[in-house]
């Protein structure tokens, strides 16, 4: 592999996404060029459930891995045999849905003598970014996502340092969960996120800022604030505002989000900040980060919507670095549901 | 012709290459262990072995259920990814079938048996002639008692072969008494050399729309569709 080293900064890698409900596989050239990004996703399909089910999960990404992988490619005007490296999220995700993809990248590496490529997923969500505009050092990282909600410090390519994390819920969750208690249809965060523009914070839950100086989140307090609010409404026989109750919670949410992000940002005295992950398209998030981080000289970074939520464009971004460090997996890689990113 | 052949629908794993129409390599490993773990090197083991390298395959043979769920994933997502990646043919045939094929030369009614827990088992039954093999009942997940009984009204001598752990045994000898054994001296594993061997006549199957044969709904799908007629 040791001409793969010389220079090539245009390499070009085949990523594919499976963790969760997305099957999802691009083509990305040089960490930084999306050539395609196709993603199928099952969200119709988890709906009639309130939520994802693995199992179904997995057995829908294996109908549609080798539809999902051919489209990107030719999306791209590519063959397997132009591509320099396979990546594939390796974790953290649902294991079985995770298989498919592990399995499918080996078996593909392997039919055309690549080398593959283990992704840590929220390093994908991350590096989305760097395919709208480069990174400099040092830099934060908010992910905010189904499953994470996590302050990630880099100082330099590859290098994750988590200085802060959900101690409970995370972030998303924690909106999936306020939704069902109010009757909302799944996923919630969309659907919060839209009442909330409507309704007014009349009912000023708890702001969760756990001990001074701590860059962790919790958000169960708040979640289990709000279901408390909703039972003894629904005892008194009073209606339930749900547009001032979405407002409410997203006020107390973001302003937590928004308060521990720019703090940590100082105090590390970054040059970027980046948010990253499914609940960064919240609107008023956006909208909050942008204007706290307006009279600053921090640099801050929001994916286009198509790349906050899964998919495989990030994982090949994520991944252009490892290509360079020749960080190979072996032909026994598998899918580790629990890897963590430091 | 040269075939891949996999087959990790349970615990034992079993690959084969068939180079030129006859068996060339074949490697069965029945441990308990990661088959995502094993499967690719073991493959490659198989390559290096034959001296072929995978531009070579004319086709791939894949065991497609029932089984373990993330057993036949992990064969499936493999069998069918490198024959797409390879632009050849994929063909699959029953876990089931391939396991009563193993008494292909015998003359008698074979039922092939799979633990599906809690007193079920994934079973079929299967006539083997002298070489041929047919279906006489597809491939079902049942309990096992029902099934005796019903094996057991056939009023036919059956041969029993399961790949997979199982308490059955004193079970099969009370219902069917002298009307049927379980097969054992290993040949009650299922060997990638006889399903590449089968596959080579076999015909071509859309890779894209191959999946896994799980005989089993998905609890939450089972309840969601219950729930749909109770509310029609
Ligand atoms: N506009 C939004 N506002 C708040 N949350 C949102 C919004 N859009 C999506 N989400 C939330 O983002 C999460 C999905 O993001 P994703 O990155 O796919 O998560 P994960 O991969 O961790 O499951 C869900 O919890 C969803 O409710
Ligand atoms: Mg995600």
């Amino acid at each position: 592999m040791g001409e793969i080293m010389s220079s090539e900064q245009n390499e070009i890698i085949l990523a594919i996404e499976t963790s969760c409900d997305e099957t999802a596989a691009a083509v990305v050239k040089g960490g930084k060029k999306l050539l395609s990004n196709v993603v199928a996703t099952q969200m119709d399909i988890h709906k009639k459930f309130g939520g994802v089910v693995p199992e179904v999960a997995s057995r829908h990404h294996i109908e549609q891995i080798t539809m999902v992988i051919e489209q990107a490619l030719d999306e791209a005007g590519m063959t397997i045999n132009e591509v320099d490296a396979v990546a594939v999220t390796e974790g953290p995700g649902l294991v079985g849905a995770l298989l498919v993809g592990v399995n499918a990248a080996k078996a593909l590496a392997y039919a055309h003598h690549k080398p593959v490529i283990g992704v840590h997923h929220i390093a994908g969500h991350i590096y989305a970014n760097r395919l709208e505009k480069d990174f400099e050092f040092p830099l934060m990282s908010l992910v905010v996502s189904g499953g994470h909600t996590e302050l990630i410090y880099m100082e330099q390519h590859g290098e994750y340092e988590v200085i802060g994390e959900t101690r409970d819920d995370a972030a998303g969750e924690a909106y999936d969960k306020v939704a069902k208690a109010l009757g909302l249809p799944y996923p919630g965060g969309p659907e919060i996120d839209r009442l909330a523009q409507i309704g007014k914070d009349t009912y000023q839950f708890p702001r969760s800022y756990l001990e001074e100086g701590s860059y962790d989140f919790s958000f169960s307090g708040l979640k289990t604030a709000v279901i408390n609010k909703l039972h003894h409404l629904k005892q008194k026989g009073a209606e339930v505002d749900t547009e001032n109750i979405a407002t409410s919670f997203q006020a107390s949410v973001i302003d937590v989000l928004v308060d521990k992000t720019y703090q940590a940002a100082i105090d590390y005295g970054v040059k970027q900040l980046i948010i990253a992950g499914g609940v960064s398209a919240n609107r008023t998030l956006r909208d909050r980060m942008s204007e706290r981080f307006k009279d600053t000289n921090i640099d801050l970074m929001i994916p286009p919507l198509y790349l906050c939520t899964d998919n495989a464009a990030m994982i090949g971004a994520a991944a252009s670095v490892e290509y360079h460090k020749q960080n190979f997996a072996s032909l026994n890689l598998n899918a580790n549901p629990g890897l963590t990113i430091e | 012709m040269n075939v891949l052949a996999i087959d990790t629908s349970n615990q034992p794993m079993s690959v084969s290459i068939i180079k030129e129409s006859t068996l060339a390599a074949e490697l069965t490993v029945n441990v308990k262990r990661n088959h995502s773990l094993q499967l690719m090197p073991a493959i490659d083991h198989l390559f290096n072995q034959t001296g072929l390298q995978p531009n070579q395959l004319d086709k791939i043979a894949i065991a497609a259920g029932p089984g373990s769920y993330t057993g036949l994933r992990i064969g499936m997502t493999t069998a069918k990814t490198m024959a797409w990646g390879l632009n050849i043919p994929i063909v699959s045939l029953s876990s089931l079938e391939l396991l009563a094929s193993n008494l292909l030369y015998d003359s008698c009614l074979v039922s092939p048996f799979f633990d599906a827990r809690r007193g079920n088992v994934y079973t079929g039954l299967y006539r083997v002639h002298h070489g041929d093999i047919d279906q006489v009942e597809p491939d079902q997940n049942i309990d096992m008692t029902s099934w005796l009984e019903y094996l057991k009204s056939l009023g036919e001598y059956v041969k029993l072969i399961s790949s997979t752990e199982h308490g059955f045994q004193s079970m099969v000898s009370e219902k069917l008494g002298d009307q049927g054994i379980l097969v054992g001296h290993s040949l009650q594993l299922p060997r990638a050399g006889l399903l590449g061997s089968l596959a080579i006549n076999k015909e071509d199957e859309d890779v894209h729309g191959l999946k896994p044969n799980y005989h089993r709904l998905v609890e939450a799908e089972a309840k969601w569709m219950e729930q749909q007629q109770k509310d029609s």
